[in-house]
């Protein structure tokens, strides 16, 4: 138990500490690598929950693919970075009280927040004991059945943010030479030799 | 040193709280406000799954993963919109997208 105390302590404050890095690192490409920092620290807390699965998703497609895609958009655009830092304090205040107080809320409902003992019997799929089905077991037992309908949903929005992220990147530039394999299959020898009668002593 | 669902959901408000402030204090950057974003969501996903964990309730995590996947798309579209953006004006200036004067 103590051990868990410790390892929440750990992997919260390396969160904490990598989130405020994100907002307050000078170079962006920093930015990017804490928050990976902060994706890995929030996969540690949810193993300490007994949400592998989630975990493990969560450093896959965040890591893997969310984290390299800022990384790449980062460093892709030719942007002056010192160019936009400036200002930077100058919402320094009104971010500072409205932070503030949404913490002090969030933290007074935190705060109280306990589980009742009528709560235990409420769980609509309750999690069943680790000796007989492991999390992502029992998590595809509901996800493929239960929520059939939601899972298909979350995965037309994918190939719709997919389809969209292409269709608005993609352009067609102008003057650029570009194989054309169908003109190159059908190109043919009268096309590209010609005979030539040379008199002698003259050039053609 | 009993670690309670008080815990979990304090780290969440401080995630979520930084996110706010982030979005706030670079007002210009808009990589920075959407990787703000993506914070905001952790902090949300973290609130889901612990209270998955200590209500013994599965439905929890498998919300945190429609979260995760509405996430993922949020970036690549917003990342998709942020280059064309830059293609178009050169900069990403929030300040200055105004190009419909709404």
């Amino acid at each position: 138990m103590i051990l868990q105390a410790i390892a929440f302590y750990v992997f919260s404050t390396v969160l904490v500490g990598a989130a405020f890095m994100v907002i307050a690192a000078r170079n962006p490409v920093h930015s990017v690598l804490f928050l990976i920092l902060a994706f890995f620290s929030a996969a540690g807390l949810f193993v300490l929950l007994g949400a592998e699965f989630i975990a493990m998703i969560l450093v896959v497609v965040y890591v893997g693919a969310v984290a390299v895609l800022f990384l790449f958009v980062v460093m892709m655009l030719d942007i002056d970075f010192v160019e936009l830092r400036r200002g930077f304090l100058q919402y320094l205040p009104t971010g500072v009280v409205i932070g503030l107080i949404i913490l002090g809320e969030l933290l007074l409902v935190a705060g109280i927040a306990i589980v009742t003992p009528e709560t235990a019997g409420l769980a609509a799929h309750p999690i069943p004991s680790v000796a007989t089905r492991t999390n992502t077991g029992a998590l595809g037992d509901i996800l493929y059945t239960n929520y059939i309908f939601l899972f298909q949903a979350a995965g037309i929005i994918l190939l719709i943010a997919m389809i969209g992220a292409i269709v608005l990147t993609l352009r067609s530039r102008e003057g650029v030479k570009k194989q054309n394999i169908s003109d190159q299959v059908n190109r043919r020898r009268e096309d590209g030799v010609e005979k030539v009668t040379v008199r002698p002593g003259q050039g053609i | 040193m009993e670690i309670g669902l008080g815990n979990y959901l304090s780290v969440a408000a401080i995630i979520f709280t930084l996110g706010i402030f982030g979005i706030f204090l670079n007002k210009k950057n808009v990589i920075i406000i959407l990787m703000s974003i993506e914070l905001m969501l952790l902090a949300v996903n973290i609130n889901l799954v612990a209270f998955s964990a200590f209500l013994g309730d599965l439905v929890g995590q498998v919300f945190a993963l429609f979260v995760l996947t509405v996430a993922a798309a949020e970036a690549a579209v917003g990342l998709a919109i942020l280059v064309v953006y830059f293609r178009n004006r050169g900069d990403i200036d929030v300040e200055n997208i105004n190009l419909m004067k709404g």
